[in-house]
């Protein structure tokens, strides 16, 4: 068996010394030469360009240009755990609050008028929506007026009153038509994903409304809004992209296909 | 010799790890299906990444670490010639693994955990799944303690002497594992584990992916050093030949030590919470770590030519046409090396801070990763598993021709199946996308390719099929006996060793420093920057 030397110290001297001038070279090509070689006309003087290679977050110019104001299509950022688990209390407000919504969304929130059904809808889905009428970032004639004197709580009352609430089979049940293409798999050149993977189905977003047995008539609405940007109230456009990529066939079947299941 | 529970031990690492694979390999090869223009759209791509996170969490968690921890408690006993101290320790770490696997697949299986391997906060799974993925890297950090006792156990039994080259690799990519999956391990523990288990609704995934980039790339050099491992110790012997260098093999690895792990921020370079200067230097020292593997390149070529020589053969090439073609050994590390060096090309094409940008996430990155570690690593893992089996059973294993036939499947499979992804990745197709429109004119070229790949795809699965064929036929051949386990011999005797070169306390040492110098800033400036959180998003909550 081969032995060892004790004759170690070249060695511990030229790997140390080395590797420091190696990282020492890369630390001054990448953090000194290259980004003071490129000229950035917001970044002013070397100890900035050194800063900003090393990634430091700094406003790098006093904000002094006005920057035009930020429109946002919604206030509300939905979450995955923005709702607080519902206690009875809450669902029996809730119920008493949602006297005044029997009229369009039927007693037990399945609604004979064409307005969309609310029983068993997702909890963040129904809050984010009267928020959103509220502040006017979703209009409707309709439903403007109702919410204006919801205060938070009574709005977290009456999504958890409607969540609470069975989804009732229709009296009548159509034949529920093969699952179009554009909600199984979307249109994948298009961008346009697959209505399932967010709506229940593949899987479920969070804000993301539940669409089965939602009335025909109301989803074709929304989509045709969503595409003229008449409706607006969807962070980062998401569901404005979508249906501006659809074809009208497509919507038409999107909404058939969710309203008779 | 093996003590007769060491190989028990070792056979349950590597059926395991196989088992995985051979589960692994048909759900990789339904994704090619899936994908490509042979099948309609699936109706429900949830499937897909399903598929695509069970695919990598075993073949990057479960196949290689169980096949390090096997080869290295088999290493021990064969190359310390001392009994494996702690055995039930191991089997303690062993049964962890197996724990966790359930554990981890379980919720992936439900499509609880369809978040792929490599976590992707903010989304975030069933808290089993990470769990597991914990336990199975808690199980190999037992081995990691175990690699380490035994080294120290037979040093001062041993005083003076240098560690046979096999177990100083193996200890080397055990270290180098303790110290790489500490990223990881602190991303679960600390980032997404709380958002799992609903203790937290907001993750920084910035910082996230830093965490997660520090274990992400030397994680291939821990898969990669049982094959070098092979390269260095069994290769030369088993095709006849001599180490050409003995202190080159063990250069190579202290160099995978230093310098695998402060390279990780090149899988970030499309990451805005990292600088560019810090990219750079990531960058640096990622063509740095090249040199280990180009030192073995030349190292074991010199070495196989040593055998093609010893063989008669003459003259600037002749010694190649004398070479043992027939020895699956001989046909795996020329395949390797092959396959290393077309991966090796592409990995050099995306370290590269600006070419990067031109094949970031697209099928050009599946196909660098394949080859390397499909091609050139699980190449050899299959004659490692071929050339121990024999002293872990006690039976010959005779099947020559269905070895090199299962060999000869996987490389040529894996070719045909990572080049036309190369070349579609270049034309822009993006990695794990469940389907493609085909009839889109801007993309009908691609589906030729795509179709190319799946049947690349059904060669894997059928070497893979082989592969399994001659190990359980191994378990049902006539007993044998056998000579005693030998590493290779190096050509020249090693003389006196520089005692660097024996030990570790100087790379660890600099493995550390360099990755402070490399990750410290980076790491500190995301922990202390405000404002970077976001809200998770839950996987799998409705159908």
């Amino acid at each position: 068996m081969a032995q060892t030397s004790a004759r170690s110290t070249p060695w511990v001297a030229a790997s140390i010394g080395g590797l420091l001038i190696l990282a020492l070279l890369a630390a001054l090509i990448g953090l000194v030469w290259i980004p003071s070689a490129q000229r950035d006309t917001r970044i002013s003087g070397l100890w900035n360009a050194i800063c900003s290679a090393a990634g430091l977050v700094q406003p790098w110019r006093p904000a002094r240009q006005p920057t035009a104001p930020v429109v946002q299509p919604s206030e509300v950022i939905v979450t995955a755990t923005m709702m607080q688990p519902a206690d009875s209390l809450s669902i029996g407000r809730g119920a008493t609050l949602a006297m005044q919504c029997t009229m369009c969304h039927g007693a037990r929130g399945m609604s004979r008028a064409d307005s969309p059904n609310l029983a068993g809808q997702y909890e963040e889905a129904i809050y984010k929506q009267l928020r959103d009428f509220k502040s006017g970032h979703r209009r409707s004639a309709v439903m403007a007026p109702l919410v204006q004197n919801l205060g938070d709580q009574d709005m977290r009352d009456l999504a958890a009153y409607y969540a609470y609430l069975p989804r009732e089979a229709p009296e009548t049940p159509a034949a529920v038509p093969e699952r179009p293409a554009i909600v199984t798999s979307g249109a994948p050149m298009r961008n346009i994903a697959a209505c399932e993977s967010c709506h229940g189905g593949i899987d479920h977003k969070p804000g993301s409304p539940r669409l089965d047995g939602e009335p025909e008539v109301y989803v074709r609405a929304q989509l045709k809004a969503f595409a003229s940007g008449a409706r607006g109230n969807d962070l980062y456009s998401q569901m404005r992209n979508v249906a501006r990529q659809m074809t009208s066939e497509e919507i038409d079947a999107a909404a058939r296909y969710y309203s008779r299941r | 010799m093996l003590n007769e529970d060491t190989k028990r031990l070792v056979l349950a690492h590597f059926w395991l790890g196989f088992a995985a694979f051979a589960v692994a390999v048909l759900l990789g090869e339904w994704q090619m299906y899936i994908r490509s223009p042979v099948r309609a759209w699936i109706s429900d791509p949830e499937l897909y990444y399903r598929a695509v996170t069970a695919h990598g969490s075993a073949m990057a968690y479960v196949l290689p670490t169980l096949v390090a921890m096997g080869f290295g408690y088999a290493i021990v006993e064969l190359a310390l010639k001392q009994p494996l101290i702690g055995r039930r320790w191991a089997w303690a770490g062993f049964i962890l693994v197996v724990v966790g696997v359930v554990a981890a697949m379980a919720p992936v299986s439900m499509g609880l955990a369809s978040v792929l391997y490599t976590f992707y906060p903010p989304m975030i799974a069933n808290p089993f799944y990470y769990i597991g993925i914990v336990l199975v890297v808690v199980g190999s950090w037992i081995w990691v303690g175990l690699m380490s006792v035994n080294l120290h156990a037979w040093r001062k039994a041993h005083p003076g002497e240098s560690v046979p080259l096999a177990m100083f690799a193996s200890v080397a990519g055990a270290y180098l594992w303790a110290w790489t999956s500490l990223g990881a391990a602190i991303e679960l523990l600390f980032q997404i584990l709380p958002v799992a288990l609903g203790l937290k609704a907001t993750i920084d995934a910035g910082l996230a992916r830093v965490f997660f980039s520090w274990t992400l790339h030397a994680i291939v050099y821990f898969w990669l050093i049982p094959s070098y491992i092979a390269f260095y110790t069994l290769v030369p012997r088993a095709i006849g030949g001599r180490l050409y260098s003995e202190a080159m093999g063990r250069l190579v690895f202290i160099l995978f030590l230093v310098f695998s792990m402060p390279i990780g921020v090149h899988h970030l370079f499309q990451d805005p919470q990292v600088g560019a200067g810090v990219k750079f230097m990531h960058a640096a020292f990622t063509g740095l770590v090249s040199v280990p593997t180009l030192l073995t390149v030349f190292t074991i070529t010199a070495s196989v030519e040593i055998a093609g020589r010893l063989r008669g053969g003459q003259g600037l090439f002749g010694w190649i046409r004398a070479l043992p073609w027939h020895n699956p050994m001989m046909l795996a590390v020329a395949f390797s090396f092959v396959l290393l060096g077309f991966g090796g090309a592409g990995g050099i094409i995306n370290m590269s801070y600006q070419l990067d940008f031109s094949v970031h996430n697209t099928q050009w990155i599946t196909g660098h990763f394949h080859l390397i570690f499909g091609g050139a690593i699980v190449i050899m893992y299959f004659v490692i598993a071929y050339d121990l089996w024999p002293h872990l059973t006690g039976r010959a294993l005779k099947d020559m021709a269905l070895m090199r036939a299962q060999l000869w499947l996987w490389f040529v499979g894996m070719l045909v199946t990572t080049f036309p992804w190369h070349v579609v990745g270049i034309l822009g197709m993006p990695r794990r996308m469940a389907y493609f429109d085909y009839s889109h004119p801007a993309i009908a070229p691609q589906a030729m390719a795509v179709t190319m790949s799946f049947i690349g795809g059904l060669m894997l699965v059928a070497s893979m099929v082989l592969f399994l064929l001659v190990l359980v036929r191994g378990h049902l051949a006539e007993r044998v006996s056998l000579p005693e386990f030998r590493f290779s011999t190096p050509a020249h005797p090693t003389g006196r060793l520089p005692a660097v070169l024996n030990g570790f306390a100087l790379w660890l040492g600099l493995m550390i420093g360099l990755s402070v110098v490399n990750y410290g800033f980076p790491i500190a400036q995301l922990v202390f920057l405000k404002q970077t959180s976001v809200p998770a998003v839950p996987i799998g909550t409705g159908g």
